[in-house]
């Protein structure tokens, strides 16, 4: 199974730096919560791991590789995201965006294939969007369009799946939806799975390891229960917090107070 | 096709966006010829289209056509009126296939070769070229179309980094951009026909879009330019419907954007170029013509790019006709049909742009 490794990573833009020593692991059929305060560096760190944003110190490696070293379609391959707020061509229909995740398999002159089509159409069924396809994705619901994007990150079927914030802005119902079937997707495909998530309650109940961001670098790392504690809270956010067990299935429960 | 597990059979086709069971490219192609025919037909001494079509199969071989026609018309046809109608649909098709591919790029349904000021990047290349005398030198007609893709080249990079605040390419800026280097370009442009003489009337003719050169030989210098530009557009179509995603998301998803990006750009711009060179600044059709198309057939920028390109020669072959019908027997420049015509579409998309989003 994948593995995506940070070593030491540091990050930033021209010159201002936003994380420092930021070392982490994620395993094959993990899902790991990123969470932290607004502009702790949870997106930067999340296009760090893609290969997007060039680190400035320390490595991005899967399963030893150094991300750094290869093509966008090399990374591509290997690392498939979905982006936080995407904008999307409106008047492009599900099945042209999900059909997009096939790029890094297509050189540049290449036509789509009968295989690309099957991929994308079997990303869809998995993810319950097949009934989408012919639509406009700018007729879409939240909750669909981001069904849709992580049928396009299944499409690219790259072992490790980054998401961004992949909540924002979704009703209790398709938060629910949407995370269960990440969790699904990580234990089912062996996939390594990094998100950034604001919602700790979602954190509790969904990932199986948390990184807490603050200060400009990881403050602590572990099991929701051990990262998510009132005095951790309390520091990093500035809030007092109640940490309860929830009664029938005892993770933790975050509440203000 | 083999069924899959948990996937509807039935359902396995992907889905199309087209309004009519007949394949658009045939509409398109259809569309081309008929007009091509109406603009040999229609002129001076009116050659009815079926008499063209007769005249045309009876040059094939084993065609058993008795020729029942003035033999004028053949003269006509072959030395003055086809060379024309070749060289409208070639610079229309340069104008479609270069505004889709130039909306492509920058992400803006109202980029076309002519607001990001490519063609007047493209048109002082060629003046420049044809005061230099460049034309009577061994290269011949050759040269200003390369002159004109020099233009072009540069100013393209110039207004596209000009536009660029940070990461991201502004609307705004972009259009602000093109406007400032079209407007400057313009200016040197005529600066060079008031320092020389020799060549200042068929100049002025030529930025005017009308065609002064007669005969087959633009057409043939075109040719070669045009399928090659052309035809690396036409495959760069999956790519630059990547590029809708914006660069951060293409990136992502395993394209090499800055690469895709320089070959559309010279692809682009040595297709709109070459028009330049030989029918001056026509405006509008390459904004026009992709957004008709964009409004029958979706905006897949597969079939968008050679729709657009057969549709730009049907749209510049009819506007040709209106400008030698209208004021006959004077001919209008073609330039002047298509800005009276596209100017006020252009604010129609403008004014529907600020009810609802583009499409696209």
């Amino acid at each position: 199974m994948t593995t995506l490794r940070l070593i030491e990573v540091a990050l930033g833009y021209e010159g201002r730096s936003v994380l420092r020593q930021v070392s982490l692991e994620v395993r094959g059929g993990e899902v790991l919560a990123l969470v932290g305060p607004n502009g702790v560096g949870k997106s930067t760190l999340i296009n760090a791991a893609c290969g997007l944003l060039p680190v400035l110190a320390g490595q991005v490696l899967v399963d030893g590789d150094d991300l750094s070293r290869m093509s966008p379609p090399e990374r591509a391959r290997l690392v498939a995201v979905v982006p936080q707020g995407t904008s999307l061509p409106p008047a492009f229909t599900a099945f042209d965006v999900v059909l997009s995740g096939r790029t890094p398999y297509l050189g540049w002159l290449d036509r789509v294939g009968k295989a690309d089509e099957q991929a994308s159409l079997m990303a869809m069924a998995r993810t319950g969007t097949f009934d989408l396809a012919r639509r406009r994705v700018g007729e879409l619901s939240g909750g669909e369009r981001q069904r849709v994007l992580i049928a396009r990150a299944l499409a690219q079927s790259a072992p490790v799946l980054l998401l961004d914030e992949p909540t924002a802005h979704l009703d209790l119902r398709h938060q629910d939806n949407v995370l269960s079937m990440v969790r699904a997707l990580a234990v089912e495909r062996g996939m390594a799975v990094m998100m950034s998530l604001h919602d700790l309650n979602l954190v509790a109940r969904f990932a199986d390891r948390v990184v807490l961001l603050s200060d400009g670098g990881v403050r602590s790392i572990g099991l929701p229960q051990h990262v998510l504690t009132p005095d951790e809270l309390a520091s990093v956010y500035g809030v007092k917090m109640l940490v309860l067990a929830h009664p029938v299935h005892h993770w933790p429960v975050v509440l203000p107070g | 096709m083999p069924s899959t597990p948990g996937v509807p059979h039935q359902a396995l086709d992907p889905p199309q966006v087209a309004l009519s069971s007949l394949p658009p490219w045939l509409w398109a192609l259809v569309a081309v010829m008929a007009s091509a025919l109406l603009n040999a037909a229609i002129g001076p001494v009116a050659i009815p289209p079926g008499i063209v079509v007769r005249i045309l199969l009876s040059r094939l071989p084993h065609a058993w056509i008795e020729p029942s026609w003035p033999a004028t018309f053949t003269t006509i046809l072959y030395q003055i009126r086809l060379p024309h109608t070749a060289l409208m649909a070639l610079c229309g098709m340069a104008l479609g296939g270069s505004g889709a591919a130039y909306q492509g790029l920058f992400r803006n349904p109202l980029a076309d070769p002519y607001i990001i000021g490519v063609a007047s990047g493209a048109g002082f290349g060629a003046v420049a070229a044809m005061a230099a005398g460049w034309p009577e030198t061994a290269l011949g007609l050759a040269a200003i179309p390369l002159a004109a893709f020099v233009g072009a080249l540069i100013t393209v990079l110039f207004v596209y980094n000009l536009a660029r605040v940070g990461r991201a390419i502004s609307v705004t800026t972009l259009i602000l951009a093109g406007v400032a280097a079209g407007s400057f370009l313009s200016a040197l442009t005529s600066l060079i026909l008031l320092i020389t003489t020799h060549e200042l009337r068929r100049a002025i003719l030529w930025l005017l879009g009308g065609f002064q050169v007669g005969g087959w030989e633009p057409s043939l210098v075109m040719l070669p330019y045009l399928t090659i530009g052309l035809a690396l557009l036409a495959l760069l179509g999956r790519p630059i419907n990547v590029l809708q995603y914006g660069d951060e998301q293409a990136t992502q998803l395993g394209l090499n954007v800055e690469r895709i990006k320089t070959a559309v750009i010279v692809a682009a711009s040595l297709v709109a170029a070459t028009a330049v060179s030989f029918s001056g600044i026509i405006a509008f059709v390459g904004l026009v013509v992709p957004h008709l198309v964009r409004l029958m057939w979706g905006p897949d920028y597969r079939r968008l790019i050679p729709l657009a390109t057969l549709g730009g020669g049907t749209v510049l072959l009819m506007a040709d006709i209106v400008a030698r019908v209208a004021l006959a027997p004077r001919d209008l420049p073609v330039g002047i049909v298509t800005s009276l015509i596209g100017a006020p579409f252009f604010l129609w998309l403008l004014h529907r742009a600020r009810e609802r989003k583009f499409d696209g």
